[in-house]
């Protein structure tokens, strides 16, 4: 029943991958950008779970929903003050200002704290009971619920609200939605609000799980996420939770073959495997370039 | 006007870095002359003490380590110096910052050796910055005992020599293997172990290859050995194949922040057998980290435990508590060990009293009983004695047992 284990442990992690790399696939979908800063907004959203739970001592579901809400805000803060006025720069233009956001943001944090890690306190009970002979642990599941659960709740708010409904406009066409009259800056805003309360939200979801948390924790997962992303199709929402599942499995998969020290090769592997044989991803269509 | 901007403010912060440098030069000039004055008391002449240095890490990033071999230095020379001194001579001690640098390192111990002229000093905390003042003590003739400096190649160069000035008074990394082999063979009969090791550190590779080589001597079966890198964050998938192979010992050598997570992920999936480490797990986080419970029936090794019984270390941990209000670590009592080990050797170094005839007198060092165990120095100027296995009880270190090399 080892297998089974195996499969829990890396849904666990996968649907953390995930998380992330919803924020990634929906701003790249939205204004062609690979947002690097994303990583970092999920460092943070760590940090303020943390803070809130340890120093204002808040139940761990309101700290969460604190750190999503703030995390919200430092998203539409980036967008606004580093992303905006490149709108109609080179794309590499902002692509180097998202690599040095992400910088600013994990050196300001070292600068304010130190470098050195934190271990979240135990707010969930860590009970683990046998299912087919696999010890599943309470946290596995609470991360596999929350992840659901959001997961349920992005899909609702892109097919079945307004503001979902401008953001699909906008990202097929901004210009035409402009002049249907649809405001594409504040739907820019939300949609950076949304991906990164989703990373905040992972944040805080990262810190119960896996305890340690530190300034530059984001480097790493924002980089697989971003594997993820572009496993599923970037752009795709659903391809996003797809790829970060995937992935998170796949991963496990190489530690449990007994090759753990080529877990972190096997991520990137197949970035360029998928680069190679299908640059669209699991769930892209293949598109023709406009000219 | 950016140009001359940019001059102005250039000159300005050359005209203060200077006038920095100046003062704090004044400053510690002024300072260790009027530090010589009160010792010397103006009636004995320099001769009549001993000068000894410490080239120590009091800043930097493991200033942790060298503040503490520094505290626990200057309750022994103050012991030493209360009783009288050595042969009714003072000890002078001159410690000074390395910036927990390896060129900062190498530069003060050239200032010991060249003007303050000391006859032996405490080297660096880490191996790495002892390392970079061997030239130094072999070129001016200087014994350096290190008193933490773990790694093979403080003592022994990469040509095998022994670095003939070169000394320390921690054990070095391979025997933490073989004494946590011994331990889980013979105390805890553990047939079937594995091995789970930081492979991108030196330090657990080193014990990971001495644990291995010992419980195989012993009689053991490795039945899986793993690896994973430092900053990793997800051990479960590795784990559940520990678990699968069914071991009743567990060797981690590795340091407290993947550890941490080790142990709390291993106890997450049913994995329950005995785990062990080394003194990289010796830190409050670990406890943070894994948690109190997870921590149950894990042990350590390590210099020395506070809570032994041993009279002559509740001693120390009395002198210690009185004079700093505080429980004194590991650190502690090597800084400590390693002044009574220098005094020891000075006092049978006869009458006169050179780098020359202290290293003499060092490496002749021989069955010396101190706090972190019974000194008797090898041919490669490593001290063979006990290692103290700590176990965790709670989230508290208790003393478990020593184990003799």
């Amino acid at each position: 029943m080892e297998w089974i284990q195996q499969l829990v442990n890396g849904v666990s992690l996968g649907s953390i991958y995930a998380l992330i790399a919803l924020g990634y696939t929906m701003v790249y979908g939205i204004i062609k950008l690979i947002n690097f800063a994303h990583g970092d907004v999920f460092m943070l959203g760590a940090f303020i779970g943390f803070y809130a739970i340890v120093r204002w001592d808040m139940h761990f579901i309101l700290a969460l929903l604190l750190a999503m809400l703030l995390c919200a805000i430092i998203g539409v803060v980036i967008e606004r003050v580093a992303y905006k006025r490149l709108r109609n720069s080179t794309r590499i233009a902002a692509l180097i200002t998202a690599i040095g956001i992400s910088l600013l943001i994990e050196y300001t944090v070292i600068f304010f704290r130190g470098a050195s890690p934190e271990a979240y306190p135990n707010v969930v009970p860590n009970k683990t009971f046998e299912i087919f002979g696999a010890q599943i642990g309470v946290q596995s599941i609470l991360i596999l619920g929350i992840s659901v659960v959001l997961m349920i709740l992005l899909q609702f708010i892109v097919h079945k609200t307004k503001i979902g409904k401008a953001m699909r406009a906008v990202s097929h066409d901004a210009d035409a939605a402009r002049l249907m009259g649809i405001n594409v800056d504040n739907t820019i805003s939300a949609t950076f609000a949304i991906g990164s309360a989703l990373a905040g939200a992972a944040g805080v979801i990262f810190g119960i799980y896996y305890t340690r948390i530190e300034p530059l924790m984001g480097v790493l997962p924002g980089l697989k996420a971003f594997v993820a992303a572009v496993l599923g199709g970037i752009g795709i929402i659903p391809g996003a939770m797809v790829g970060g599942l995937v992935l998170g499995v796949v991963e496990t998969i190489v530690s449990a073959l007994g090759y753990s020290l080529w877990r972190d090769a096997a991520a990137f592997v197949i970035l360029i495997l998928i680069l190679i044989l299908r640059p669209a991803g699991i769930f892209g269509k293949n598109t023709r370039e406009k000219v | 006007m950016e140009y001359s901007k940019m001059k102005k403010y250039g000159s300005m912060f050359l005209t203060s870095a200077l006038l920095a440098g100046v003062l704090a030069g004044c400053g510690s000039d002024d300072s260790s002359d009027s530090d010589k004055d009160s010792k010397d008391g103006g009636s004995t002449a320099s001769g009549e003490t001993i000068k000894i240095g410490g080239n120590l890490e009091l800043s930097g990033a493991v200033a942790s380590y060298g503040s503490s071999i520094n505290d626990g230095a200057k309750l022994a020379i103050e012991e030493i110096n209360a009783a009288g001194g050595i042969g009714g001579k003072q000890i002078e001690y001159i410690a000074v910052d390395n910036k927990s640098d390896n060129a900062e390192a190498a530069t003060a111990a050239i200032r010991l050796a060249e003007q303050e002229k000391v006859v032996a000093m405490l080297a660096p905390a880490t191996s790495g910055n002892s390392v970079a003042t061997v030239q130094v003590a072999n070129q001016y003739k200087v014994p350096i005992v290190t008193a933490s400096g773990t790694a093979e190649s403080v003592t022994v160069n990469e040509k095998g020599e022994v670095n003939e000035y070169a000394f320390r008074t921690c054990f070095i990394d391979p025997f933490q293997g073989i004494v946590a082999a011994n331990f889980a063979t013979q105390d805890l009969k553990a047939k079937k172990v594995a091995i789970y090791a930081d492979n991108s550190s030196d330090y657990a590779k080193g014990l990971a290859a001495s644990f291995k080589k010992q419980i195989e001597e012993n009689g053991g079966e490795v039945v899986i050995e793993e690896a994973y890198v430092a900053k990793d964050m997800d051990f479960k998938s590795t784990l559940t194949n520990i678990k699968s192979a069914n071991p009743d010992f567990v060797f981690i050598p590795g340091y407290y922040e993947e550890v941490g997570l080790i142990v709390k992920q291993a106890r997450e999936i049913g994995l329950n057998a005995p785990l062990m480490g080394a003194d990289g797990w010796d830190s409050p986080t670990l406890v943070d980290l894994a948690g109190g419970d997870a921590l149950n029936n894990t042990f350590i090794t390590n210099h020395y435990s506070a809570a032994d019984p041993d009279p002559k270390i509740q001693d120390f941990v009395a002198a210690f508590e009185a004079e700093y209000s505080s429980q004194p670590n590991a650190f502690h009592a090597l800084g400590y060990d390693t002044v009574y080990f220098l005094k020891d050797a000075i006092e049978r170094a006869g009458d006169e009293v050179t780098g020359e005839t202290i290293q003499k007198a060092l490496a002749e060092t021989k069955d010396l009983s101190l706090i972190t165990g019974t000194f008797t120095v090898d041919e490669k100027h490593n001290p063979v004695k006990s290692a103290t296995v700590l176990e965790f009880v709670d989230g508290k270190q208790d003393f478990k047992t020593k184990v003799n090399p």
